[in-house]
């Protein structure tokens, strides 16, 4: 049904706001990653367009990049709380949910369960995506045992070492002496090791990375959903940085989030032996699809 | 295992008032929390998330037990309440019928998930075993919390024993997914006193259950992406501007407080009626919820015995709270007394606040940190009312 619930009959098109129509026309339900993903953004109606994020925002590019890569935008249901992030993610044409502080995790659970409950033939993609304060300070107990529970979605962090969004506050997630509000002196403790514990608390697949190879980003946030559909909870901690609060110029925000891959958010990737079955079986058929596509378009122009 | 390939029993599927009203029922002996758990078996609950905290613990062991013998497809213990209250929320878009329950502290822990579940118009029920809110420590039942939830527009029932607890815990399933409600329920009662005390309860059969819940029959249909209309909304309210964000929650606000006052006729239809009056003439009433209002029954019984004028207002419904009816009955009364089981007297304020003679209103007797409430000490609040002696003898 969820294609179809997203499409229109043909007569009532016309009495639907444009933007509706477009989305449904030229967008990216039911297509595929050829036709509609990160490799031609810009060339088809994406699902985020409108955001009020700041200039340069790094963040705002990678959510973007998130919704763009979505195996299955027109089944798939994203979680957020407070922060900058939800700014730009409740605008996508994805129903999102913003419960309160820090209760993604939690609500995704009641939600990924209650789907398995009503859909257990269909893939209802769950994904919950927060900032560093929302997940690891907090949401913190709830992010911790939605994993430590196995619940089959996926949390995905966007880690700018700041509270961002009330006006640049440390958070768990800041660096060791990073002065910024509520830390005058500095931040004392270190930065938690957020892969380190969704790796104790039974994640079955885990990236840390700064999004800066857009084929490789968008790779490992499908890898995160397919997973996270069969085997157990998948986690993404991707550097979004703030330029804002970190004073970066945006001239230079790529080439700080480039500087970051040899720094705090070397390249990462953790998976189960279950994990690798599915992301080597996926990936396998999309090639083999892929193939036949193109096999198909040459057919087509002999 | 899948949740839909465990053994699920044998039922017939009907409707609430006939499970309510027409289908013949049976007396058994049993405690409070077991007539919760009854309530929940029979109303083909679909997901329950259980936290432990003392008074509430048993309810939801029973409720975790009917789950292993099927009734129940999804239950698990989440980390603490305020993950159990958001998981209910996140369950409740996925469009199927949830329940929960809790206590005191728990229910404080939780607020802030549960007093948005109007505004997220999550219809859920919510099992509220009262006690305590800390400090100094006490276990004890005080339904000092239920002050907390009669504010967020929730519908708040108030059993008085445990038949009250059977009864208004399955009303509310019904009630919670009415399109033109469509808020949670909170069925409350006191810790210990009823829910570790057996009781009579009449119940229907356990082969009878109440209709599947219906994701599509909803004000805020399911977010499953497959009841339509389709959730692509690309404007998030809060982005436009200030000026649209406080209008959107006004008026969706507005909207929840109508919708709980829309409840008033389904708490009539089912539980006849928001208050229960028993001698409408008299001239002293004591009006009470809950536990207490089984100790104003038997000081309105004593006082029958004596030849006393007296009446009992027994209230079932806190949110709505009935201020018609309460206003009505007590139109031609010298003196209410409220005696409550929690120290800052919730239902005389509102009591007061209903009536345009709020100086008849007699606050108290109180008991609090988990007393029992001695029926002399309402004696003697009759007693002064009615200009006469009374020696309290405890």
């Amino acid at each position: 049904m969820s294609l179809k619930y997203v499409t229109p009959v043909d007569r009532f098109k016309r009495y639907l706001p444009k933007d509706y129509v477009e989305l449904v026309d030229f967008g990216p339900f039911g297509k595929s990653q050829e036709e509609a993903g990160p490799g031609n953004m810009g060339q088809f109606k994406e699902l985020i367009e409108e955001h009020p994020m700041c200039s340069g925002c790094w963040m705002a590019y990678y959510i973007r990049l998130v919704f763009a890569s979505l195996p299955n935008p027109e089944d798939t249901v994203t979680l957020g709380t407070a922060g900058c992030g939800r700014l730009a993610i409740s605008q996508a044409a994805v129903p999102f949910i913003y419960g309160n502080y820090g209760d993604q995790n939690a609500m995704a659970s009641g939600l990924t369960r209650a789907f398995r409950l009503r859909f257990p033939d269909k893939n209802k993609d769950v994904i919950t995506i927060a900032g560093d304060g929302g997940t690891m300070d907090i949401g913190f107990s709830m992010t911790m045992h939605s994993w430590i529970r196995g619940e089959k979605f996926t949390t995905i962090m966007l880690d700018n070492e700041v509270y961002g969004n009330t006006g640049g506050q440390e958070s768990g997630m800041s660096p060791k002496g990073a002065i910024l509000k509520m830390a005058p002196l500095g931040k004392k403790g270190e930065k938690m090791p957020a892969t380190s514990l969704a790796q104790a608390a039974g994640c079955v697949y885990t990236v840390r990375m700064s999004p800066t190879n857009i084929k490789k980003a968008s790779q490992i946030i499908r890898r995160a959903i397919y997973v996270a559909r069969e085997v157990g909870p998948t986690f993404i901690h991707a550097y979004t940085s703030c330029n804002i609060e970190y004073s970066i110029p945006t001239e230079e925000v790529f080439a700080d989030a480039k500087a970051q891959e040899k720094d705090r958010f070397q390249f990462e990737e953790f998976m189960t032996d279950a994990a690798k079955e599915v992301i080597e079986r996926v990936e396998g058929e999309e090639k083999a699809a892929k193939k036949a596509r193109k096999a198909a378009k040459a057919e087509g122009v002999n | 295992m899948n949740a839909n390939e465990r053994p699920q029993p044998q039922k017939k599927y009907v409707d609430i008032n006939h499970l309510l009203k027409d289908a013949p029922r049976e007396q058994h002996f049993i405690t409070g929390a077991q007539a919760m758990a009854e309530a929940v078996k029979r109303a083909n609950v679909d997901m329950a998330i259980a936290y432990p905290i003392t008074p509430q613990s048993e309810v939801m062991h029973l409720v975790g037990d009917i789950y292993a013998q099927g009734h129940i497809k999804e239950y698990y213990r989440a980390e603490e309440e305020l993950g159990t209250m958001s998981a209910i929320a996140g369950a409740a878009r996925a469009g199927v019928r949830l329940f929960t329950a809790t206590s005191g502290p728990g229910l404080l822990r939780g607020l802030e998930a549960i007093v948005s579940w109007p505004g997220h118009r999550v219809p859920a029920v919510l099992g509220i075993l009262t006690r305590v809110v800390n400090a100094p420590l006490s276990i004890q039942p005080d339904n000092i919390e239920m002050a907390y939830m009669m504010h967020c527009g929730a519908v708040m029932m108030h059993a008085e024993n445990q038949q009250d607890t059977f009864d208004m815990t399955l009303a509310a399933f019904a009630i919670t997914e009415k399109v033109d409600v469509y808020i949670p329920v909170a069925v409350a009662t006191e810790g210990f006193f009823v829910t570790h005390a057996k009781g009579y309860v009449d119940m229907m059969s356990e082969e009878l259950a109440l209709n599947h819940f219906d994701p599509i029959a909803a004000p805020v249909p399911a977010m499953d992406n497959e009841t339509p209309p389709a959730r692509i909304q690309r404007d998030a309210p809060v982005q436009k501007s200030n000026f649209m964000s406080y209008l959107i929650h006004s008026v969706w606000q507005q909207e929840i407080w109508d919708s709980n006052a829309r409840a008033m006729k389904y708490i009539y239809e089912y539980l006849g009626g928001p208050i229960e009056v028993v001698n409408p003439d008299a001239e002293v009433f004591v009006v009470a919820s809950g536990c207490a209002a089984a100790q104003a029954r038997e000081a309105q019984r004593y006082a029958a015995d004596e030849n006393l004028n007296v009446g009992l207002i027994k209230v079932r419904a806190i949110r709505p709270f009935p201020i018609d009816e309460i206003r009505d009955a007590v139109k031609n009364a010298k003196a209410l007394i409220v005696p409550e089981h929690n120290i800052i007297g919730w239902l005389s304020k509102e009591v007061k606040a209903a009536i345009p003679n709020g100086g008849i209103v007699v606050e108290g007797p109180r008991v609090y940190g988990g007393m029992t409430l001695p029926v002399e000490l309402i004696m003697k609040e009759i007693y002064t009312a009615l200009g006469l002696e009374y020696e309290l003898n405890l």
